[in-house]
């Protein structure tokens, strides 16, 4: 890749990405008191993990057998309130162990 | 330092699902004809992982698709504009001045969501803390991806993926157990991203976009029919 044309890229994608998330968090300083936008910003960050969530996570560990497994073991983990850590680690360990089953037979 | 130390913590697991997402950009990025340090500065530069991909895709093409590269970033990052919205509600007076400059620079969308599931408002020490790991795990993943190729097993790799959404499910359910509103937003969000993804026409929309409409549409209905009541958090 010519070097020129690189860096121009590289420029334009670091600026768009960066100013679409410093402008509102710089603009945004006072508390916002409207009944319906404190609702949205209250379900927002639930929302958008929920669709982060699924179903991308089944294409997750290149297994669906693995992945929905190790769904299960972090939605278990999760509702009896785990850290996220532990959340995360069992997920992983679960997933680990069942691709590991799976090259086995 | 207690803020900064808990920021630390709750960084860990996002740094280790970022290094094995970023190893697999960093693997792509080599593949595609960059060097491993143009990959490693696209990675510290941006910090996202569906833009760097799309934007890997438009400079295989060559020079001249600056507008498109311009807009396929501003769309598919657009729910960082969201996030970051949400997160300047959240943070406390110790975020003033310069260090909104630099702390949006790390709003990702595992970081925000660790941030906003915190109790209560959120300091700049806590924001640096969190956003320092998953950074340089960021960076270090694709130089790992760049420069040596397969140092994990694949099995290990791929069992790594899972790691960022055991975190957001860590996130989600204890709410979710406790405020049926909640719950109903998460079901309606995830039935219509099912729908985008398996959808004959719908799954040809961006991943990004798909991310902004569920979002917009189930929150929206979670604040017409379930508006939070004052003072309650």
């Amino acid at each position: 890749m010519i070097i020129s044309n690189f860096f121009s890229y590289l420029f334009i994608m670091a600026g768009v990405t960066y100013l679409v998330r410093a402008l509102p968090f710089v603009i945004f300083r006072g508390r916002i008191e409207n009944t319906f936008i404190k609702s949205f910003l209250y379900y927002m960050p639930y929302a958008v993990l929920g669709a982060m969530t699924f179903p991308a996570i089944l294409f997750s560990t290149g297994n669906y057998i693995s992945s929905v497994a190790g769904l299960i073991v972090a939605c278990l983990a999760a509702f009896k309130e785990k850290s996220l850590l532990i959340v995360a680690i069992f997920a992983c360990f679960t997933a680990l162990v069942i691709n590991l089953v799976c090259m086995l037979y | 330092m207690k803020d900064f130390k808990k920021g630390l913590i709750d960084g860990i697991p996002i740094a280790l699902g970022y290094i094995s997402v970023s190893f697999t950009f960093g693997l792509q990025a080599i593949s595609t004809g960059l060097t491993w340090w143009e990959a490693v500065m696209i990675s510290f530069m941006n910090l996202t992982s569906a833009g760097q991909f799309a934007g890997l895709d438009i400079m295989l093409r060559g020079g001249g698709f600056w507008i498109e590269m311009a807009c396929t970033q501003f769309i598919i990052n657009l729910r960082y504009a969201l996030m970051s919205l949400s997160l300047s509600q959240k943070a406390d007076k110790s975020v003033k001045g310069m260090h909104r400059w630099l702390i949006s620079f790390g709003i990702t969308d595992e970081i925000f969501a660790v941030s906003i599931g915190n109790n209560g408002e959120v300091s700049n020490k806590y924001l640096y803390g969190i956003i320092l790991l998953p950074l340089l795990g960021w960076t270090g993943g694709t130089l790992l991806g760049a420069a040596a190729g397969n140092i994990l097993p694949s099995v290990v790799r791929d069992s790594l993926g899972i790691a960022i959404y055991g975190m957001f499910i860590a996130i989600i359910v204890p709410p979710a157990k406790k405020n049926p509103a909640i719950f109903k937003v998460v079901i309606i969000s995830i039935l219509l991203s099912c729908i985008f993804k398996w959808m004959p026409v719908l799954n040809y929309v961006s991943s990004g976009f798909v991310i902004i409409i569920c979002t917009v549409i189930s929150a929206s209905i979670g604040a017409i029919f379930f508006p939070v009541k004052e003072e309650k958090e």
